[in-house]
């Protein structure tokens, strides 16, 4: 049902964790609907130097956090932004139609982990 | 820990089973020698009708049923609950309107329910408290003048706990109403006497006892009538038209016939395995916890549940070391929804999402439940070391 990839990433997750002095988090789901997740940053000089992840939820949902934690690190904030759910599911070799909404959400914590940097910034 | 990555534990038996070898050769001349069709006069659908009236007796044997003919085949348990349903309740339209089920049914159940609600009907679920047993009071009091049939599972499979189906029986009939019964994870398992407990219609499965899948029965008590679903040439006491499906009733025949005689060792063999395992998976593990009734319990269920993490990490963790299990988690099933049945026994979302179904067979040995065991700690302890959920104590 998953692709190998998803398989890598969910028996080998990367960047699980959390940064305790986080300069972003960005948390989305809900434990009712069976996915919660939240990401942390670390940014420098507007790029992602360090990212982790904390995932309650399926396969899928480990895989794109594992997934999206990967595209991210390293990237400017604004190219960052430019990840998205199908760019996640489609660097990991696809994921099952079900799976595409429900537990594809990642991309989404990472975009509020930025938000939630650059409204601290603001202050 | 040592992970075999030869071994292939199947724990997957109530969705599932293989079918006895003794019961495959029993079929096979089905196949290709007396392949006649029953309703045939001449030798061939002779022997062909012999045969179905043998599995016929088998089964009636194996629920102490009054007469083989109460045997209706069936193409499985799901048909039989519509059957039974849909027979019982359309048939009695003009007595009462009403139907009474649990809030612990499988979904042929429910949703033949909610079928008849469509075109008028009234459908109650009565709750079940936090072991998954029926609240007997609230039954009785949910059963007024126009209820004509009590549709209740003597077990769920996804829970295990077994109901107290005399007792049920007994209120029910008092009432006036008649009496489905969904033994479909029963049969088999605990001896199960439809004469004793005055059960007026039962599902049962073939390959719930190693049996073909896609054949199934209905018992109906001799003195009732319903209407049938499918209609045609009259076959089954005309509840059930079109060409019996020989060799499988014969696979079915032969598999209630073999389970009967076998059932009392393999049941206590199966127990004492069972209650190793639960006890070897809750004691140790923090925030786990048994769903369903400790005692009360089919015999090869071992349902569990572990908080903060979900389903089908757990599942994939397991197949990845050989274990082939099940969960109640929304995210193992076709609706998203996780199931109903551990919703119904009050456990919040999130914890039916952490659940875990281990059914055992007659494959399943103490080394396999041994190696479960030590395997799972780990499992539940790498996913919640990930899951935001897991309070800060539990963290390495």
């Amino acid at each position: 049902m998953y692709s190998e990839k998803v398989m890598d990433h969910f028996n080998n997750p990367r960047n699980t964790g959390e940064i305790p002095d986080a300069d972003g988090v960005g948390t989305v789901g809900n434990p009712t609907c069976g996915d919660l997740m939240t990401m942390y940053i670390k940014v420098k000089e507007n790029r992602i130097e360090d990212i982790k992840f904390k995932t309650f939820g399926c396969g899928a949902a480990i895989a794109t956090s594992s997934m999206t934690t990967e595209l991210a690190k390293g990237k400017t904030l604004k190219e960052a932004m430019k990840i998205t759910r199908a760019s996640v599911a489609e660097s990991l070799g696809g994921l099952p139609k079900v799976k595409l909404h429900c537990s594809n959400l990642a991309a989404d914590a990472l975009h509020a982990a930025i938000k939630d940097y650059e409204e601290k910034k603001k202050k | 820990m040592v992970i075999d990555n030869k071994r292939q534990i199947y724990v997957d038996h109530s969705a599932g089973r293989p079918v006895d070898s003794r019961v495959i050769d029993l079929m096979l001349p089905y196949f290709k020698k007396s392949y006649g069709n029953p309703s045939s006069l001449h030798r061939f659908g002779q022997e062909a009708k012999q045969a179905l009236d043998n599995s016929r007796e088998n089964i009636a044997k194996l629920i102490n049923a009054e007469k083989s003919e109460t045997i209706i085949f069936t193409s499985g348990a799901t048909e039989s609950n519509n059957l039974a349903i849909k027979g019982m309740a359309i048939r009695n339209r003009k007595k009462g309107n009403k139907i009474l089920t649990s809030a612990v049914e499988h979904m042929s159940v429910v949703n033949s329910c909610k079928s008849l609600m469509r075109q008028g009907f009234q459908t109650t679920f009565s709750p079940v408290d936090s072991r998954g047993l029926l609240d007997i009071a609230k039954l009785e009091e949910n059963i007024d003048e126009q209820t004509k049939l009590v549709s209740i599972v003597y077990a769920n499979g996804e829970v295990g706990t077994i109901q107290p189906i005399n007792k049920i029986s007994q209120i029910v009939h008092k009432k006036g109403a008649y009496l489905h019964v969904d033994a479909t994870a029963v049969c088999g398992q605990i001896p199960v006497d439809v004469q004793k407990d005055e059960i007026d219609m039962m599902t049962i499965s073939s390959n719930d006892m190693y049996g073909p899948k896609g054949v199934g029965a209905l018992y109906l008590k001799e003195s009732l009538r319903i209407d049938p679903l499918i209609h045609g040439g009259g076959q089954e006491r005309g509840l059930r038209s079109g060409t019996e499906n020989v060799s499988s009733i014969v696979g079915f025949g032969s598999a209630a016939e073999f389970t009967r005689l076998g059932m009392k060792s393999e049941s206590k063999r199966l127990v004492k395995i069972r209650d190793n395992l639960i006890g070897g998976l809750i004691d140790p593990i923090p925030y786990a916890f048994l769903n369903g009734h400790p005692i009360k319990r089919l015999p090869d269920n071992v349902s569990v549940r572990f908080n903060f993490i979900e389903g089908e990490s757990i599942l994939l963790s397991l197949a990845m070391s050989g274990v082939f299990a099940s969960s109640g988690s929304a995210c193992t099933a076709k609706t998203l929804q996780p199931s109903h049945a551990l919703l119904a026994m009050g456990l919040k979302h999130e914890e039916a999402h952490g659940s875990l179904m281990i059914t055992l067979g007659r494959q399943t040995t103490q080394s396999d439940a041994d190696y479960i065991k030590e395997i799972i700690p780990n499992i539940i302890e790498r996913l919640r070391d990930m899951s935001p959920l897991t309070p800060k104590e539990l963290k390495k």
